[in-house]
């Protein structure tokens, strides 16, 4: 298929993904911002989401200090302003130019889950949203990428087409849940005497529900919610479908697909079974031993390097 | 203006048995029904995306076309004789545009005068001696036609750069399939739908070279082109790739495309990208849309390019004045399909009648198209004829004027209910080295302000679907 096509597949479903995840982090944000505060040493929520987010210094430039990021300017900044290149509304802009570039590439099914949701986007007004119009906005957010991927996977052929398009997603997905879980880890939390507290409860639960693992936690581990075994189940556990692994088993599956159609395998197929490996071998133990904020943070340039290299040999 | 011919109630009032069906359907739905289903066509057109962009409108980057859900009916006869008449005029068309870049005997009988060719912009010296394939540069066609009575239909123009509207046709039918399923089975209307298996048989016919399946592509300049709806539409129903400028390369005079296995030799272009756009090295070295060599690789006879370079030539309003002469001059034949009459505002005694005749006049530019700078004089006041007096003796050469027709109407949904409205027809016409292909029926667009003759679509015009009955 044509580069161009292919790289445009590759990009709209990132910024698909992309949006989903700033919904669910703003969804958590304010969940927690509402949750009375039990001790002291007051954490910002609303500066964590922009942290989260992976727009700080965009955002810092725009508004002040991070320490007094304010609700309605978060909520603003992450979902609807232009000046932001990834918030939601720019997510919806970008994915939807995509969409037109490649309409020969997508079902007619997925154009109009895009298009309908570009169109529903200019519903919700230009200014600072009420508590109910923020919840609506956020449900048809996630709304739309449950729509957008039941119509890939229901619809599409299953061709390099389809594997380009999921490999981004996945790799959008594991950027996004290595963040979350960095954030709100490293910076929420960096003082051992603090595990175990009420709040930590919330905290972990929230990063949970970030990512719509609470329940899923649960039946896998049939035990309260703890911060190693919220990092296991994200990381390496395959059942889970946000987990790193799980992301990084489907990718090495959709660029195998391709090289297999091709004839030919590249640095993009080794790099992703080399981190494949790495997340199947490894245990949670291993992984504190050595710092999570390390693990992650390597493996966040990891995967940055994967989509360079797929850039590299497939969609220029 | 003389009273215009109704094709539903002709002039008299009294129904034209195509119609008979459809009229009385249409008396029988309660007005609210048609409303609704109106709404429900916009709100499907809406939402797969078929829209337009006008430009020079900031702010309506997308716009939709009024789609109107009165069909236009023509039988199978007058159809006929319509597809006759489209054959020989593009068969002309194509032997004109041989002859200018070759022998030029047209120019040495006196027939077509020098200045039309040698000064007209869209001559392209580049094809002087350039052999194409099957001699053939005309590869699709628009030629639009008007009526003024039962018996009579024009030419209004030929369009043999890169018409479009053919996605309208084709969706126009979708959409009444959808909304009107029992309109279809009160009536046998000729299908449209394999217009894209005609188009795709017509490109592969003109590959450059035999044996293998060709690759076939369509060049579009890019999404914000205002028919980018159309170049997708058409990739997507051929089963080709839609490329963009970048896309492509040229590498030892053959073009390939990138593709994530690698470079992919490309055959066949249907580009909808003027010829200025094509090749910075050979056109306007500003264009970021066109493919640097592409001209070489064409020269060198391993590409085609459907319509080909330089087609521009024959169609525009100038030229169009002397089709009539171009039909007997190369097929021997009367054209059976005439032209409107034309003055050529060049030619002095000419200009002289237009000037006095502006305000009962259509004044347009020769160049001109989408009803963009054009003059109807009846509908115009003083001041606007003035104004346009004075730009037409600064320019003379760049005009030709034709009486105000009473273009034919049609029975249309408006605010009030069902009222008759102007329409014309462009038909699309595909040569292929095999044979010339024509699906019935084409695009019916449909002035919508009362009394308006200006159908163009950057000019607020619709569209309907096109019927002709098969018995």
């Amino acid at each position: 298929m044509l580069s161009r096509t292919a790289d445009n597949l590759y990009w709209l479903t990132r910024y698909v993904e992309r949006a989903d995840c700033l919904a669910r982090i703003l969804d958590v944000s304010q969940r927690l911002a509402y949750t009375p505060v039990t001790y002291g040493g007051s954490t910002n929520e609303w500066s964590s989401a922009v942290l989260t987010a992976g727009c700080a210094d965009e955002f810092v430039a725009r508004y002040g200090p991070l320490e007094e990021a304010k609700e309605e300017n978060v909520v603003s900044f992450l979902a609807f302003e232009s000046e932001n290149p990834s918030s939601i509304r720019n997510c919806f802009e970008v994915a939807r130019t995509n969409a037109r570039s490649v309409r020969t590439a997508l079902t007619s099914e997925m154009w109009d889950v895009i298009n309908s949701a570009w169109i529903e986007l200019r519903n919700f007004p230009n200014r600072a949203l009420t508590r109910d119009e923020l919840s609506r906005f956020l449900a048809f957010v996630k709304e739309t990428s449950l729509r957008f991927d039941g119509a890939t996977f229901r619809t599409m052929l299953r061709n390099d087409g389809y594997w380009f398009a999921r490999s981004g997603a996945q790799l959008e997905r594991a950027d996004n849940t290595a963040r979350i879980l960095d954030v709100k880890y490293h910076v929420l939390l960096p003082e051992k005497e603090h595990i175990g507290g009420p709040l930590d409860y919330f905290q972990w639960a929230s990063i949970l529900r970030s990512v719509s693992a609470l329940t899923a936690f649960h039946w896998v581990y049939r035990d309260s919610v703890k911060p190693w075994l919220v990092a296991d189940l994200l990381i390496l556990n395959r059942q889970m479908p946000r987990s790193l692994a799980a992301c990084y088993d489907s990718l090495a599956r959709n660029l195998d697909d391709i090289a297999s159609v091709y004839g030919r395998q590249g640095p993009s197929q080794r790099q992703a079974r080399a981190m494949l490996a790495r997340l199947t071998n490894k245990s949670i133990d291993d992984i504190f031993q050595t710092g999570l904020h390390e693990f992650i943070s390597e493996f966040i340039s990891d995967n940055n390097k994967l989509g360079a290299e797929i850039t590299e040999q497939y969609l220029t | 203006m003389p009273h215009a011919f109704d094709e539903m109630s002709s002039t008299d009032g009294a129904v034209r048995p195509a119609y008979e069906t459809l009229q009385r359907w249409l008396a029988e739905v309660p007005q609210d029904v048609l409303d609704h289903r109106r709404k429900e066509a916009e709100f499907i057109f809406r939402r797969i995306g078929i829209t337009f962009a006008v430009y020079g409108e900031q702010n309506a980057q997308e716009r939709l076309i009024p789609f109107d859900i009165v069909p236009r009916i023509l039988t199978k006869d007058e159809w006929t004789r319509l597809s006759r008449g489209l054959e020989q005029r593009v068969k002309a068309l194509n032997m004109y545009i041989k002859d200018v870049y070759s022998k030029r005997e047209i120019l040495k009988a006196g027939i077509v005068p020098e200045n039309l060719v040698y000064q007209n912009p869209a001559f392209r010296p580049e094809m002087n001696g350039q052999r194409v394939p099957h001699d053939l540069y005309v590869h699709i066609a628009g030629i639009d036609i008007v009526r003024t009575d039962p018996d009579k239909f024009y030419v209004l123009e030929d369009n043999a750069r890169t018409p479009s509207g053919v996605s309208y046709m084709l969706e126009n039918r979708e959409i009444m399939l959808r909304l009107f399923p029992e309109l279809f089975s009160m009536h046998r209307v000729a299908p449209v739908e394999n217009y894209a298996d005609d188009l795709l048989a017509t490109l592969r016919s003109l590959s450059p070279h035999g044996g293998h399946e060709p690759n076939v592509v369509i060049l579009t300049p890019g999404i914000h082109n205002s028919a980018y709806y159309e170049h997708s539409f058409l990739a997507d129903k051929l089963g080709v790739d839609l490329v963009e400028g970048r896309d492509l390369f040229v590498k030892d005079a053959v073009v390939y495309m990138r593709t994530t296995e690698g470079p992919k030799r490309v055959d066949v272009i249907y580009r909808r990208l003027d010829d200025d756009f094509l090749d910075p090295l050979a056109f306007r070295r500003d264009s970021v849309l066109g493919v640097p060599g592409l001209m070489s690789a064409y020269q060198a006879g391993n590409v085609t390019l459907t319509n080909a370079v330089g087609t521009g030539v024959a169609d525009d309003k100038a030229v169009y004045s002397y089709m009539p002469d171009i039909i007997k001059f190369y097929l021997g034949e009367e054209p059976l399909l005439p032209n409107v009459p034309t003055w050529r505002c060049r030619e002095a005694d000419h200009l002289k009648y237009v000037l006095e005749h502006l305000p009962e006049l259509v004044v347009k530019e020769v160049h001109g198209s989408g009803g963009y700078g054009m003059l109807v004089g009846p509908a115009s006041d003083k001041a606007q004829i003035e104004k346009f007096r004075d730009k037409l003796k600064a320019d003379p050469a760049n005009f030709i004027a034709q009486p105000t027709l009473a273009l034919s109407t049609c029975p249309t949904l408006v605010e009030k209910g069902i009222a008759p409205r102007h329409v014309d027809l462009r038909p699309f016409i595909l040569s292929g080295s095999d044979k010339v292909r024509i699906v019935p029926g084409g695009l019916t667009r449909v002035a919508m302000k009362e009394g308006s003759l200006v159908v163009n679509s950057s000019q607020g015009g619709g569209t309907k679907d096109t019927w002709v009955l098969d018995a």
